[in-house]
């Protein structure tokens, strides 16, 4: 049985804990509230980018000048995974379900006799991912230093993939990312980058399908705009990720915050009652006591 | 009076212009083009340069764009730029910072292919650096 001063220390000690929680929560729900901003403000961008390449991936069609990173290499034997996790973690299971999703896609891919490659990007993914398939991970990609998320730092992801597509270390590459549906829910995703698979047309009411002028040619411009394209890809998905970490991140904070208030309010109910048991106590001590006179 | 269209330029951060316009002026690879209203559908990239915009009211406005493609329809025209912003806020030191980048790269740089693209990149930089600096 805890004394009295245990317990009045514990309840100080959870009510501490509390402050902290409530005080993450509300730094998140701030940083999730920028975090959408920015991802709205990509939109656009990325939306008229596939709508472009739709259009263009058309005028070529099935054309031997296409480019290699939106054909293949016409094998599927090395693949390349990409992680985007979070940099940090106390944010539920937002970087496990990506890390579970990883690694499923790993062991089935390992199953049937393929080769795979790792690529972390965020340090928590790569803490998860180290345990079991530590001789896979090629690479890592280190964004903690980073405040806000910028094109450039999709860029240098992106250019790292084509490097290395273009010495011929993979035939596929799937990113890995947590799709932002809601602040309660993120959707682990797999997305193929490479062999890129053509959005499909969308039918445009401004008559899209009219006939364009190229400048320099339809495959250069193509040539020029798919590895652009998985930049975009990763920018938007680097994006996604920090809106969802920073939901789980709000969520969680916020069931932390619930539970430490039940916490106290039972630690407290126990305080009260012994204190009353050690009142009744001193108090039949004193009557016995006077009793007996 | 010429005709107004829609003009878009877009950079993956933020949409940074969307209006009617009655001229642009974007730097193409194979030189600059003015587009106006009713321009015959083109898909041209573009080099790093100076997007001149002129508004429907007359407005005239300026902003640096690095690289991108712009994609042209009779009634609008929208610019995805890999980065852009306005000529006042453009910095100095991000151009040369770029030309710094670019010169590293051609240093690591393997095939001659990948050696001429990088040198293109460099030369339109610096041509883009003299057209900036004496602003």
């Amino acid at each position: 049985m805890p004394s009295l001063k245990d317990l009045k220390n514990r309840i100080a000690s959870v009510k501490a804990t509390q402050k902290i929680t409530k005080a993450m929560k509300m730094v998140a729900a701030a940083k999730l509230r920028r975090a959408q901003e920015a991802a709205e403000a990509a939109r656009p961008y990325s939306q008229r980018m596939s709508a472009v390449l739709a259009n263009i991936a058309q005028a070529v069609g099935q054309d031997d000048s296409a480019p290699r990173l939106m054909t293949g290499t016409g094998k599927d034997q090395v693949h390349l995974l990409v992680v985007c996790t979070a940099e940090r973690g106390l944010c539920g299971g937002f970087n496990s379900q990506i890390a579970r999703l990883a690694r499923d896609h790993t062991r089935k891919l390992l199953a049937s006799g393929k080769t795979v490659k790792i690529m972390c990007v965020g340090k928590k993914g790569f803490d998860i991912l180290r345990r079991e398939f530590a001789s896979l991970i090629i690479d890592r990609v280190d964004l903690r230093e980073v405040k806000r998320i910028g094109f450039s730092n999709a860029d240098q992801i992106g250019r790292k993939v084509i490097g290395l597509f273009e010495k011929g270390e993979f035939d596929v590459c799937t990113l890995f990312y947590s799709e932002f549906k809601s602040v309660i829910a993120q959707i682990p995703t797999a997305l193929q980058l490479v062999p890129a698979s053509a959005p499909a047309a969308v039918a445009d009411t401004t008559g899209a399908t009219a006939i364009y002028d190229y400048e320099p040619d339809a495959s250069a411009i193509l040539g020029d705009l798919i590895p652009r394209n998985i930049s975009v890809q990763i920018f938007r998905a680097l994006l996604e990720n920090v809106a969802g970490e920073m939901g789980a991140k709000m969520s969680a904070m916020d069931n932390a915050t619930r539970n430490a208030g039940e916490m106290i309010n039972k630690l407290t109910l126990n305080y009260n009652r012994q204190r009353q048991a050690q009142i009744t106590k001193e108090l039949i001590e004193i009557i016995s006591g006077a009793e007996a006179l | 009076m010429a005709d107004n269209f829609n003009f878009e330029l877009v950079s993956p951060e933020r949409l940074l212009v969307s209006g009617s316009v009655s001229e642009v002026v974007i730097p193409a690879t194979e030189g600059e083009m003015t587009v106006m209203a009713n321009h015959a559908p083109t898909m041209t990239t573009i080099k790093p340069g100076i997007v001149t915009v002129k508004f429907a009211d007359g407005r005239k406005d300026r902003y640096v764009v690095f690289g991108g493609f712009a994609d042209i329809v009779p009634t609008g025209c929208t610019l995805l730029a890999e980065s852009a912003v306005h000529v006042d806020e453009f910095n100095r030191d991000d151009i040369a910072r770029r030309v710094e980048a670019a010169r590293a790269d051609l240093s690591t740089a393997t095939s001659d292919e990948q050696k001429f693209g990088i040198e293109t990149y460099l030369s339109q930089l610096t041509t883009l650096q003299g057209a900036i600096l004496p602003a």
